[in-house]
């Protein structure tokens, strides 16, 4: 039987994979693909606790995390087309908006 | 219902009048305005009438009556009720103010036509009226001072009425200022009250006053005396009598409404009614005494040499008043009420008079460019004679009886000291108002050829015979040497009475406590054993008419007989420049008081307010923004750096949450 351990380094490492591609990466898409990463991180963690603890809520939570996911994904890619078209670019270092 | 509720109405009319004119007086054209100005005043003078046919009746011994509109301020054991007092000492006050008020009011209709401006000139005129009606009326120091301040008010805008004129504001703001320099003083005196009586109602503090104030002791002379000074404020003596010269830069009707008639008789009127106080404080009485006294002679010289037909009755006034307190300060309140009355009446024709003339000659000021007018102002030239006369002091004019009541008293409970300041005032008085006359009127013609100097119309002239005629008769409220014809004493002699023995054996008891035996046997003697001398009196009448007389014949001698006399004796001496100048004191003043204080304030400004107060705003508005400038770098505009912050302080957290402490 493989031991929680693995899967929570597993889930951190891949967490941490995720939080330096939002950190690091430049196009959009990429940084989007990024936070799924993170997200799906956290999933992994959450299953192998729900197995470890044999408590089953740890499976409804990651259905939850799913849905938020793929809520986020339809209403975060809406944004970045409408950005493209607005500035005909992806990069996030061209896009400053956020100042005043 | 008690004639005492009408009080209120006396200053409700003139306030109604100053609100409509003031905010409408533009849109309701000058006719509306002259019936709303002039109604206010003569409503007023009419219920003061009818007040006064209700105290006729009132029971002797009895407190007089006093209406109190409301609580004003209550405060632990400080109790201030808004209230009139209607006595005999208010009500002689109410009746000049309403009457000689009502009286210019109609004659400014008249000499304020061609103004612009007229709705202002009269909204300021009626407020002063209430101003001054709640000075008079109030029953507690505090009501007293709103009007003492409001007529203060009132003076600073009708001064200052011909505002494009810098010296007209200039002595505006002289006006203001002075006064406040014996308003803080009075201000001190109430407080001073406040703190021996724990209160200030007129009625009670004239009660308590022989039982808690000791004769002759600090807190009576301070108390006193702090009165005083606020009293030579608003009155023009010496010191402070500065401003009402310059004040004379107003229009002609308000000089003779304020600066002569009423507002700065406020101050005797504040002593008079204070005299339960005064009483107590020789000290402060000699004071009075001596600055009455001086002012009344000083002023006299300086009018002998003035030019300006209304700067020789502004220092006239200053010197009349001088005679006015000169009687407060030997105790004859009734005299300074008397010639108060008389003076506002010829006084008030003379300056309307001189307003006549000035109107006539188109705003001519100069008696050097008048000279024979008589012929072009019949009406005007007979009223101010008869006005002069009465100033003079010649039987049976009004000035006579009330100048020689002083006169008298000045000798018999003062010395001889304020009888010859006075009598020698009363000679210079006569020279310079004769001067004025034979100048203005008599004489060879300097007018200005194209000046077509004409009567003044009826509304102007019909003013000045009514107060001719009062300043003819005006007399008769006090007659002398026959007993119980002195009208105006027995009428005042309610309010000022006061009982010098009672008070002298409860000062010695109160000292008797404090483990001090004083006997005042001596002062009591000493007050109880001046005889009224009537053979003295009627020498005195006589030697001074005969002063008086010797004065208008100098001035004959001088400016119809012999008129390049003068000229010629004064050229050249200093003693003559020295008078002309009014004695250099508004230099001194301007080099010892006004420029020291103007150059500590450009101080404060440059250095205290520029530098300090400026400084240390600005500079804790430049720091903020130095820090905001930090703080604002965090926001980048880039979402990932947000990240990055979040992520880095995230781990400090968990780094944070696991170290032992």
């Amino acid at each position: 039987m493989v031991p929680l351990s693995h899967y929570l380094i597993l889930s951190a490492t891949l967490f941490s994979i995720g939080v330096l591609g939002v950190l690091i990466r430049r196009n959009a898409i990429v940084v989007f693909m990024c936070v799924e990463i993170m997200l799906n991180a956290v999933n992994i963690s959450l299953i192998a606790f729900d197995r470890y603890l044999n408590q089953h809520d740890g499976q409804i939570f990651s259905f939850m995390v799913m849905c938020v996911a793929a809520a986020e994904v339809s209403v975060g890619l809406a944004i970045v087309i409408s950005l493209f078209r607005n500035k005909a670019t992806v990069n996030l270092d061209e896009l400053n908006l956020m100042k005043w | 219902m008690s004639f005492v509720n009408l009080a209120f109405l006396v200053p409700l009319f003139p306030l109604i009048g100053s609100i409509i004119n003031g905010f409408f007086g533009l849109k309701i054209g000058k006719d509306r305005v002259s019936w709303v100005a002039c109604t206010g005043p003569v409503l007023s003078f009419i219920v003061t009438l009818v007040l006064f046919a209700g105290t006729l009746f009132h029971t002797a011994g009895t407190p007089y009556p006093e209406q109190s509109l409301f609580t004003w301020i209550s405060a632990g054991n400080f109790h201030v009720d808004f209230g009139f007092q209607i006595d005999p000492l208010s009500l002689v006050m109410m009746m000049v103010v309403t009457g000689v008020g009502s009286i210019i009011h109609i004659y400014s209709i008249g000499y304020m036509h061609e103004e612009y401006s007229y709705y202002r000139y009269f909204a300021y005129l009626n407020l002063f009226l209430f101003s001054m009606l709640l000075l008079v009326m109030g029953n507690n120091f505090l009501v007293m001072f709103i009007g003492w301040e409001g007529v203060g008010v009132c003076s600073y805008f009708l001064i200052g009425y011909y505002f494009e004129k810098k010296s007209a504001c200039d002595a505006g703001v002289k006006a203001f200022v002075v006064n406040r320099v014996g308003d803080f003083a009075f201000l001190l005196g109430i407080f001073g009250i406040f703190k021996m009586f724990g209160t200030i109602d007129f009625t009670e503090v004239m009660l308590a006053a022989p039982t808690t104030l000791i004769y002759n002791s600090e807190a009576a002379t301070l108390i006193t005396l702090a009165l005083f000074v606020g009293a030579t404020g608003k009155s023009a003596q010496i010191p402070l009598y500065t401003w009402l010269p310059d004040a004379m830069e107003g229009p002609t009707p308000v000089s003779a409404l304020i600066h002569a008639a009423t507002m700065v008789t406020a101050g005797v009127y504040m002593v008079v009614r204070c005299s339960a106080l005064f009483n107590l404080a020789p000290l402060t009485m000699m004071i009075i005494a001596l600055v009455g006294g001086g002012t009344a002679l000083f002023a006299a010289t300086i009018g002998c040499t003035q030019w300006d037909i209304k700067r020789v009755l502004a220092y006239s006034t200053v010197s009349q008043i001088g005679y006015m307190f000169l009687a407060c300060g030997v105790g004859a309140y009734t005299a300074a009420i008397f010639h108060l009355v008389t003076h506002a009446f010829f006084k008030a024709c003379l300056f309307l008079g001189s307003g006549s003339v000035i109107h006539g000659m188109h705003h001519e000021q100069d008696i050097r460019k008048m000279g024979g007018l008589k012929d072009h102002f019949p009406i005007t030239y007979v009223t101010f004679l008869v006005s002069t006369i009465a100033i003079a002091g010649i039987f049976p004019f009004s000035g006579f009886f009330s100048k020689d009541e002083i006169l008298y008293h000045a000798l018999m409970d003062g010395n001889v000291i304020y009888w010859g300041m006075g009598i020698s005032g009363a000679f210079i008085t006569a020279f310079y108002m004769f001067r004025l006359v034979f100048l203005t009127f008599h004489g060879p013609s300097n007018v200005d050829p194209h000046v077509h100097p004409h009567e003044s119309p009826k509304v102007m002239t019909l003013p000045l015979i009514i107060l001719a005629f009062l300043a003819l008769t005006g007399g008769l409220l006090g007659i002398p040497l026959i007993h119980g014809w002195h009208i105006l004493h027995n009428w005042l002699e309610p309010v000022l009475a006061f009982d010098l023995e009672t008070a002298l054996h409860a000062s010695e008891r109160m000292l008797a406590e404090h483990g001090h035996h004083t006997s005042f046997a001596e002062v009591l003697h000493k007050a109880q054993h001046t005889s009224h001398n009537i053979w003295l009196e009627i020498t005195l009448m006589v030697f001074s008419v005969g002063v008086a007389l010797a004065g208008i014949a100098t001035a004959w001698f001088f400016y119809i007989k012999r008129p390049e006399l003068p000229g010629k004796l004064v050229k050249g001496q200093w003693g003559f420049n020295l008078v002309e100048n009014k004695y250099y004191v508004d230099e001194l003043y301007d080099e010892t008081i006004v420029k020291p204080i103007v150059k500590g304030s450009d101080m404060l400004w440059k250095q205290a307010d520029v530098r300090g107060v400026d400084g240390a705003v600005n500079g804790v508005a430049w720091v903020i923004s130095f820090l905001s400038k930090i703080a604002s770098s965090f926001q980048s505009g880039f979402v990932r750096n947000y990240a990055l912050i979040m992520v880095v302080g995230f781990i400090f957290l968990m780094i944070v949450s696991q170290m032992e402490f």
